[in-house]
């Protein structure tokens, strides 16, 4: 924070717009195609704003590694990365720790809408490549995981979205973009389902009150309605 | 998912008559070429060879040059057979298969001497330009190189040279020197034996079902500038001759195609 | 007779989208008809006068769909018939195999499901002595049309030869459907495979695991069609569109009559 902001970034916020345009409870333009990759089980691709996630569901599939078998129920395998061009300075290809965790929190954001127990002892594989990053990597990755997999036919309880709620000169903001993440106070990624708007993933790192933790939440409820409006649309259109 | 023997069978003894999707032996299949689509690159172009989906990207960087070679600018060439693509594409490290395609594609691009390295030079022996081709298997249907080929030069043919500020850092808020030094436009054309028998630009269970490969890049003078042969049988010096004319004849035609869709972009 | 709100947002509001199902017979002519796509979290129906079937939940009055499908309401049975998803093996279903590996007394079948089948000798018509060399029936590479005799809850599956419908199939050519499409490309009472089956001259053997084996002259045409009957299986009318896609092909190639006069 403070000195190394450069100087247009230091007004995030001015008469209630945000630098592109935006108002504080409005997302980014969301697009998702279906079936965009022939080969696989499942397939979505989507851009929110800048951000630009491409998610292909193999499976259920002959589990690998076998140790990781699990008898009652099958395994989501979840793969995270980002791709070398995806940022301004190139991402060097492989897993990293940063891939490594955000592959587990978006397992677990999946995993409680997915009827596993319908595949015991099987793999379902889910790779997740991030192919422009503007922030909010890891929830358009989760959207478009979540339309990838109804495109598979996999049962699931419901869909889930995600979206983030950030802290920015002060104020509550709904689904930073790159520089809002990179010189705001806070950033939020949270992921609900479709049928209860319950929570399953939910992280931040920054600076919150009880009452701004409050207000996000409720925030976050009502932006990611029209992302669940957006998913099935999607998946609609591609059976029409 | 590997190919069933009766499928691989199947083609094997009707390829003398037709190929499983009805293409003549030297036939393509429809290619589209994108450009631009990834705003975060400095070149970038999406190709479509049929089912066959890739996307390549050029990111820049300032680097140390090589001792042997103080003034000129560094490529590399990467690929990631991404789990994207195939139930069959392990994560982890490149396999054989990656490594290949990336030094397949590499050779054309270095040995046609497309790049002029010597003008990516910033500071003798302290500071040159390093380009970076990554390529991504988005979908596997077969005849990866060749897509990742045309991918990899159509990015470079687009992209653009970022401008370093004062401080010495590149400026990434969209400020550039220029297009790349680029003299030529190498096209890979991959070829195979099915029973024997000639079949151009294979889909994924033709290549399964293939003795031989052969490569064949193309530069703009219809000379070759780098080949390779793969795949498990043997191969006449007629058959090679012929694969590498198939080759010249073809790549003018997508030549064409990538300078369309870089005119395009540019316009 | 009930009137239920049938509601497709999840968001539990009445909107423009909200439609009324009754349960009399017209109405289920409809909806079959329109065939209404639902997708997992969608709540179908809000009444305790329906019962959950094949493909939905419930949760308190609502039932909700899981899976990307149709939806289906047949006496007070509310089930989505899912567009898209793995194999799941039955007994009696026929499927399509190839054999991968021969043991003792039995052979492993993989018919692309991640556990293979188990074809044991006692599942092949000929009476096999212990000991025999089992590839002087079946051996590596075969393809069978065989039936399920058998699943466990653990995934064993065992098949059987022992079915007169049930054979080895020699030289033709498998082409992969996604499994929930295969019912659609039978028809009803086999009316749009019989056509496919007489218009190309083809042989057709259609596995339930999405496997179809074909052979004949006009291979390429029955293929194509087979890819347009799985691409289109979710519309209305589609054995007329097949029916005259089919004829459009033949007139392209010459139907398999004309080419026997020659």
């Amino acid at each position: 924070m403070g000195s190394n902001v450069p100087e247009k970034y230091k007004t995030l916020i001015k008469d209630d717009k945000r630098i592109d345009g935006r108002k504080l409870d409005e997302l980014r333009p969301v697009k998702i195609e279906v079936g965009v990759i022939p080969s696989a089980s499942g397939s979505a691709y989507i851009e929110i704003g800048n951000t630009k996630v491409l998610a292909a569901v193999h499976g259920p599939k002959e589990m690998f590694p076998r140790h990781m078998i699990d008898e009652d129920k099958a395994v989501l395998n979840v793969r995270y990365a980002m791709l070398p061009f995806s940022t301004s300075d190139r991402v060097r290809p492989g897993p990293s720790r940063r891939s490594n965790e955000i592959s587990k929190v978006t397992r677990h954001a999946l995993e409680s809408v997915i009827c596993l127990e319908e595949y015991p002892a099987m793999g379902i594989d889910l790779t997740l490549d991030i192919i422009q990053a503007d922030a909010g990597t890891r929830a358009t990755a989760i959207t478009a995981a979540s339309v990838a997999l109804a495109h598979a036919g996999i049962p699931m309880k419901g869909l889930v979205a995600a979206t983030a709620i950030g802290k920015i000169n002060d104020k509550l903001a709904v689904d930073l973009n790159g520089p809002e993440d990179n010189f705001g106070q806070t950033d939020m990624p949270i992921a609900m389902i479709s049928t209860n708007k319950n929570i399953t993933l939910l992280q931040m790192d920054g600076d919150f009150s009880k009452e701004e933790f409050k207000t996000a939440l409720s925030m976050a409820k009502k932006a990611i309605g029209p992302l669940f409006e957006a998913q099935k649309a999607a998946l609609r259109k591609y059976y029409e | 998912m590997t190919i069933l023997y009766q499928n691989k069978q199947y083609i094997r003894d009707n390829i003398t008559k037709k190929r499983d999707d009805e293409r003549s032996n030297d036939e393509f299949r429809k290619i589209t070429i994108e450009t631009g689509v990834i705003g975060r690159a400095e070149g970038s172009a999406r190709v479509k060879i049929g089912d066959t989906e890739i996307i390549a990207g050029i990111k820049m960087d300032i680097g140390k040059p090589f001792p042997d070679s103080p003034a000129e600018g560094v490529i590399m060439v990467n690929s990631e057979f991404s789990a994207l693509a195939s139930p069959d594409f392990e994560n982890g490290p490149p396999r054989e298969d990656s490594i290949e395609l990336s030094r397949v594609v590499d050779r054309g691009i270095r040995e046609s001497k497309t790049l002029d390295v010597e003008k990516l030079c910033v500071e003798e022996g302290e500071k040159v330009w390093m380009v970076f081709i990554d390529i991504t298997i988005v979908n596997h249907d077969g005849n990866l190189i060749d897509a990742a080929g045309i991918g990899a030069i159509t990015a470079l043919l687009t992209a653009q040279i970022p401008k370093i500020d004062k401080d010495g850092t590149i400026n990434r808020d969209g400020k550039f020197e220029g297009a790349l030094p680029i003299r030529d436009i190498p096209v890979p054309i991959t070829s195979g034996l099915i029973n024997n028998t000639i079949v151009t630009d294979m889909n994924k269970n033709e290549t399964e079902c293939a003795e031989a490969i052969f490569t064949v890049a193309t530069i703009k003078n219809e000379n070759y500038c780098a080949m390779q042969k793969a795949g498990p049988s043997e191969m006449t010096d007629e058959q090679m001759l012929k694969i590498s004319e198939i080759a010249q004849k073809e790549s003018k035609k997508i030549r064409s195609a990538i300078e369309a869709a870089v005119k395009k972009h540019k316009a | 007779m009930t009137s239920v709100k049938i509601i497709p947002k999840n968001d539990g509001k009445t909107n423009k989208d909200t439609e009324n199902i009754k349960t009399d017979k017209a109405d289920i002519q409809n909806k079959k008809q329109s065939k209404k796509i639902v997708l997992p979290g969608d709540i179908l129906v809000e009444s305790i006068d329906f019962l959950a079937g094949y493909g939905t939940y419930r949760e308190g009055k609502k039932i909700y769909s899981k899976v990307l499908g149709l939806l289906r309401d047949k006496e007070h049975v509310i089930s989505v018939i899912p567009l898209a998803g793995p194999y799941t093996p039955r007994p009696r279903d026929f499927i399509i195999g190839e054999v991968t590996y021969i043991g003792y007394s039995n052979w492993k079948v993989n018919f692309g499901y991640p556990n293979d089948a188990t074809l044991p000798m006692s599942g092949v018509p000929e009476f096999i002595e212990n000991g025999a060399d089992l590839t002087r029936y079946y051996k590596r590479g075969d393809l069978l049309f065989a039936a399920i005799d058998s699943v466990t809850k653990g995934g064993i599956i065992q098949i059987t030869m022992k079915d007169k419908r049930a054979r080895k199939l020699f030289n033709g050519k498998i082409i992969n459907i996604s499994p929930p499409k295969v019912p659609r490309l039978i028809g009803k009472e086999g009316t749009m495979i019989s056509q496919i089956k007489n218009k190309t001259g083809c042989i057709i053997n259609v596995g339930q695991n999405g496997r179809i084996w074909v052979k004949g002259d006009n291979e390429a045409l029955a293929t194509r069609t087979i890819k347009m009957v799985e691409k289109l299986s979710h519309k209305s009318g589609l054995t007329e569109t097949i029916s005259r896609y089919l004829d459009d092909g033949l007139k392209k190639i010459g139907t398999p009559e004309k080419k026997e006069k020659k």
